[in-house]
């Protein structure tokens, strides 16, 4: 028992060791694929091929001056970023990171917690991120951080219900809420995807809004809010926002690939570990080597669509929301129930 | 009405089709875009280490030449300042001293020599002004300084180091020299 406490512990750590280090290295992967995407060169002054520049940009936000606005209300003003960065590094825990890995003579799951409730958990978490931004925007006492707030809310509010409706209709034909078993599942039979092609676009297109991200990046949109609900945010405490915008990527690309690309699973997995005759350990460590490939390829795909999509207007967005996704999302759970009725496994 | 123009369109707000209401397809075209100019070959100039080539006339930084013995050749006629249309060049003359025939060439010369960088604009009338062959503007760059003050360049910035000669022949093309024959002309001109 006491092993199984060291292990969690030691499992946290590197988790959130590794969620900070992806999302530092995402900031610079932004500015180069951005870079590419528009012909330049992108940073490439610190380091070889400007490597050390989320270690310079870092620094500078440390040593930014800190301002806070007189009119603001100065202890929900700290709050905000803090209860942005403490939710995004939340959700990190439930994702199954890899299958079983044998320590000390016991066998451990490479999940720090797989709850029975596991999408709810993330669900609530996911909801609570949008507080941060809320509370920051509105304690700034700035009409634009106020206008980013409510349009962030808003958009937050839209997006889940669809969001949840697919999600509703993948717990429908995996049978579970554990994120470690759906991922356990992906292994005997096919990848989510396959069976839920129409839920997973779903979810993808929502979750770009719930990340706040191109083409859904209303509450931020610099053209129009002049950085929305971060416009009075100075030095660290805007870093943190920054920040957590990227570990809400890492771990949403880690929840799309859990849920509908297999997560740690690969095809022929069990062949590939008998042809290269792999440990235990060692074939955990290539499933998980390759979910991270996975993952990195989504964090790359929400780039991607960032420089390509220009800004949805407010009233598009939420014409897509209630009146395009919410309807598809419940069409998508009627035509499982009827494929699921069809083969017999509603009883 | 009759058209001003032939070019003239008429507009039509045609519904979309269920496809380009789904706006997919047309994602999916403008992600192979953005797509394919990842592998493109980007326009960027590194410059401090890779530098633009510059138009063989190009006119840029002066400079004061020295003569073949390294004496300086400005005789602080004033004719550059004169010349200059942005009046960025003033100089104050002083009387050659015994014993300094190896500093300056000729009796008089300058003793103080500005140019405010930040007032030329670099169009090289002092240069065709200059009877004495003295001032030269070369294919080097203004460097940047962080205070005003600083970009008014005195003798130490524009004379040139003895052990550092400035090469202003690459500027002195064909045209170049035609163009400067006729100043023997041009001052004569009547008004």
């Amino acid at each position: 028992m006491e092993n199984y406490y060291i292990f969690k512990i030691i499992l946290v750590v590197a988790l959130f060791v590794v969620s900070l280090l992806v999302a530092m290295y995402s900031t610079y992967g932004e500015r180069k694929i951005s870079a590419l995407m528009q012909d330049r060169i992108g940073p490439n002054r610190a380091g070889p091929m400007g490597l050390l520049q989320p270690l310079a940009d870092g620094i500078k936000m440390f040593m930014k001056e800190e301002i806070i606005p007189n009119v603001s209300n100065k202890a929900l003003f700290i709050l905000g970023p803090c209860l942005a960065m403490t939710t995004a590094l939340m959700a990190g825990v439930l994702i199954p990171w890899g299958g079983k890995i044998e320590l000390w003579g016991e066998t451990f799951d490479l999940q720090v917690a797989d709850l029975n409730i596991g999408v709810l958990y993330i669900f609530g978490v996911t909801s609570l991120g949008v507080y941060g931004i809320m509370i920051g925007g509105w304690a700034s006492n700035n009409k634009y951080s106020l206008m980013g707030a409510i349009r962030a809310s808003a958009q937050m509010i839209s997006y889940e219900i669809a969001m949840g409706l697919a999600i509703i209709a993948l717990i429908m034909s995996t049978g579970t809420m554990s994120l470690g078993e759906i991922a356990a599942q992906q292994d005997a039979g096919l990848a989510n995807i396959v069976y839920q092609p129409l839920g997973f676009l779903i979810f993808l297109i929502c979750a770009f809004a719930e990340l706040n991200r191109a083409p859904f990046d209303m509450p931020e949109s610099e053209s129009e809010l002049i950085g929305g609900y971060h416009t009075e945010y100075s030095s660290m405490k805007l870093g943190l926002f920054l920040f957590a915008e990227y570990i809400n990527m890492f771990i949403s690309s880690a929840v799309i690939v859990t849920f509908y690309f297999g997560g740690y699973n690969y095809p022929f997995q069990h062949e590939v570990n008998e042809a290269l005759g792999l440990s235990t350990n060692l074939a955990t460590a290539l499933g998980t080597l390759i979910m991270f490939g996975k993952i990195f390829f989504f964090i790359f795909f929400f780039m991607w669509v960032r420089w390509t999509l220009p800004r949805f207007r407010y009233d598009q967005l939420m014409r897509l929301g209630w009146k395009s996704l919410i309807p598809i999302a419940i069409l998508n759970i009627l035509i499982t129930g009827v494929v699921m009725w069809m083969n017999g496994k509603l009883n | 009405m009759q058209p001003l123009t032939n070019r003239s369109k008429v507009v039509v707000k045609k519904e979309m089709t269920l496809l380009e209401k789904m706006y997919i397809p047309a994602i999916l075209n403008g992600m192979m875009i953005t797509f394919k100019h990842m592998f493109k070959k980007s326009a960027t100039i590194r410059y401090p280490e890779e530098k633009r080539e510059f138009s063989p006339i190009y006119r840029g930084q002066h400079v004061l030449k020295r003569d073949d013995n390294g004496a300086e050749r400005c005789t602080a006629c004033g004719l550059c300042a004169v010349s200059c249309p942005a009046e960025a060049i003033t100089m104050q003359a002083a009387e050659r001293k015994e014993g300094e025939e190896k500093l300056y060439r000729e009796e008089k010369y300058a003793a103080n020599y500005e140019i405010n960088m930040l007032r030329c604009i670099f169009c090289g009338l002092c240069e065709e002004a200059c009877p004495k062959e003295a001032i030269f503007l070369t294919d080097r760059i203004v460097p940047t300084e962080f205070e005003r003050n600083d970009f008014v360049f005195g003798k130490d910035k524009l004379v040139e180091k003895m052990d550092d000669r400035i090469d202003v022949t690459k500027r002195q093309t064909q045209d170049v020299l035609d163009f400067k024959q006729n100043k023997q002309y041009s001052h004569n001109k009547l008004k």
